[in-house]
């Protein structure tokens, strides 16, 4: 296949993004104007006045019709104005970017935790069949679906920290004896590694380990359960008998041919898995005191405040819209026949 | 009851056990959600700070919370609430999902462009953040926490539905309903629907237990159900804060409980799963 239409179908799929971004933006403004009672009297604040409380309605153009105030809002958007959070003082653009890193950070370790701990399980299960470790696969992953991510983060704590006293206490991104690294990427790990701080490194790393490992259980059963039917189909598949007839050793046919086919399921399987952990890291992160934007859209819900609510869901459907985007692409990637239908 | 008609049910049985086991655990959680008030040893929210924070004993077989409330009879009271907002929010969606599916699915055109498209735009969403919005916008009551569940839980049954009446639509048995002079609505609800409910018997099991887990998370995080209501979410949110000091009991039962609710549902729907259709088992 000619590189010319790969990169066609890329700006394909990429176009094909738009109409879900724009679903989301017409959702979250609905959820805005939906809000109970008056919107203004929320921005406002429980202490304002009625003159303040006009001047807000005025300020947000909530005096104009709904269609005027959708335009407005997506110049707001353009101009990357998300209103203010009255519990911090600053702009909610400002709050979601310098807490953007640590969501990211706790979700991806959880994602590679999962994938390094499905992957060899799902294998392993499909290539003994109705053995125990089939089995004991599959009651892992029906128990770690059932396992509700706060309950599990809390019993790791009470083992961990409080009986054993092997993890560190669950406060956050760092110890409180330590600053945070010089700001490069914002991701702790990263940065602490290009400082050349390995001390700071293992304590972030530390601090990261029982969030990650309470996420990554969540997302362990699908990504198992995925990998183990995928392989198993392509272990029966016509092909694989010719590989393993013709003398390939073992090895080569498992990974060599087998693998590589059976990850396609496995990675379109990743896009309900980030739905899954995006969701669960608001868990987590109010669980293990993160300082991420989940924790912040929980402080900003306590306190009524609704600007952070609304910044923190636009952020993160976009950002699901973007990885499912990715998700697509590293299948065009990696299946070329993937754009030959589609 | 003929003796083949309990061979066969005890081969079923014999053959599922796990699944039976998973179905009489159910029955117990469904005990508990019509009597729990009733058998409860003590009153849910009746506080007594002589008694607080007691480790688990004869006399509170799960401990005492911080206000000296016993923790046993609170898990149990809470059951009605937890699983009526799922079985709720589940309804809800299973219905919505099923007109709107079948309707895409029958008509196709317009109706499932437009059907299709909506679906698509929930789904863009992280689901969990999308109810968790829903709630913070619509207000923070029982009833909202059941319907942004049910509209996290309508893509689901929708594209079942959909993908189901689709593959039927033009099978022998519609044309010859509709041969015989039945309208759209006859064949879609009479013949076409029947149809599609064994399978999504199997994914209201799965569901159910998703949407106590969602349920449970959102009270758990302060949306929902406001204390003293007991509600196994917002006793684990309560017990969060002590068991860093060594009082795991407030959040271990209750977390306890909900697992094992969601993991009687998971193991039941696997179950029907095997029973139905067992090309579906993965």
């Amino acid at each position: 296949m000619a590189k010319h239409s790969i990169s066609k179908i890329i700006g394909q799929r990429i176009l094909g993004a738009i109409p879900s971004v724009i679903g989301v933006v017409i959702v979250t403004f609905l959820l805005t104007r939906a809000l109970p009672g008056d919107p203004a009297a929320f921005f406002a604040g429980p202490a304002a006045t009625a003159e303040a409380i006009d001047e807000v309605r005025r300020n947000l153009g909530l005096d104009k019709t709904l269609l005027e105030q959708f335009f407005l809002y997506i110049g707001d958007l353009f101009r990357g104005d998300l209103g203010v959070s009255l519990t911090t003082g600053q702009t909610v653009g400002y709050d979601l970017l310098t807490r953007l890193p640590a969501s990211l950070e706790l979700t991806l370790a959880g994602l590679v935790f999962a994938i390094a701990l499905a992957l060899p399980l799902g294998i392993l299960a499909a290539t003994r069949p109705n053995s125990w470790i089939d089995h004991g696969v599959r009651l892992l992953a029906t128990a770690g679906v059932s396992l509700p991510t706060f309950f599990t983060g809390l019993f790791l704590i009470y083992v961990l920290y409080y009986q054993l006293g092997i993890a560190p206490a669950p406060l956050g991104r760092l110890d409180i004896l330590f600053s945070p690294p010089t700001h490069i990427t914002g991701f702790y790990l990263i940065d602490s590694l290009l400082t050349g701080d390995l001390e700071l490194f293992w304590v972030a790393a530390s601090q990261l380990v029982l969030p990650a490992i309470t996420l990554g259980l969540f997302a362990l059963a699908p990504l198992a359960r995925v990998t183990r039917a995928s392989m198993l189909g392509m272990l029966s598949s016509d092909f694989i008998r010719t590989a393993r007839a013709s003398g390939l050793p073992p090895r080569q046919v498992l990974f060599g041919y087998a693998f590589r086919n059976a990850m396609l399921p496995v990675i379109t399987t990743l896009g309900v898995v980030f739905s899954f952990l995006l969701g669960a890291n608001i868990l987590v992160e109010k669980v293990f005191a993160w300082p991420g934007i989940g924790s912040y859209a929980v402080e900003a819900l306590v306190a009524s405040d609704y600007a952070p609510i609304q910044g923190f869901i636009l952020t993160m459907a976009l950002l699901y819209v973007v990885l499912n985007l990715l998700i697509d692409l590293l299948y065009v990637v990696i299946d070329p026949r993937a754009g030959v239908d589609a | 009851m003929t003796t083949t008609t309990f061979q066969h049910t005890r081969y079923v049985i014999s053959e599922n056990w796990i699944t039976f086991g998973a179905f009489a655990l159910f029955l117990v959680f469904v005990l508990f959600a019509i009597f729990g008030e009733a058998v409860a040893p003590y009153d849910p929210l009746a506080s007594n700070s002589a008694i607080a924070l007691q480790p688990p004993s004869l006399y509170h077989w799960f401990g005492t919370d911080q206000l000296g409330r016993d923790v046993l009879s609170r898990v149990m009271v809470a059951t009605r609430l937890d699983l009526g907002i799922a079985v709720m929010a589940v309804a809800l969606s299973f219905l919505v999902g099923s007109l709107l599916g079948t309707c895409a699915g029958y008509f196709g055109g317009w109706a499932d462009r437009i059907i299709s498209r909506c679906i698509d735009t929930l789904m863009a969403f992280p689901l969990f953040v999308l109810a968790m919005g829903l709630v913070a916008a619509l207000g923070n009551t029982v009833e909202n926490i059941i319907l942004a569940t049910a509209v996290i839980n309508l893509p689901l049954y929708t594209r079942v539905v959909r993908s189901e009446v689709l593959v039927r639509r033009d099978a022998g048995f519609v044309e010859a309903a509709r041969l015989t002079g039945n309208g759209d609505w006859r064949i879609m609800a009479k013949h076409l629907f029947p149809n599609v409910l064994p399978v999504m018997m199997v994914h209201v099991s799965l569901n159910m237990g998703w949407a106590i887990l969602n349920a449970a998370g959102l009270s758990f995080i302060g949306l929902g159900v406001q204390p003293p209501t007991p509600e196994w979410g917002i006793m684990v949110a309560e017990g969060a804060t002590y068991i860093v000091s060594g009082e795991w009991w407030m959040a271990l039962f209750p977390g306890a409980v909900l697992m094992l609710a969601v993991f009687c549902f998971n193991l039941l729907g696997d179950g029907l799963r095997d029973l139905i259709d067992p090309r579906m088992r993965t």
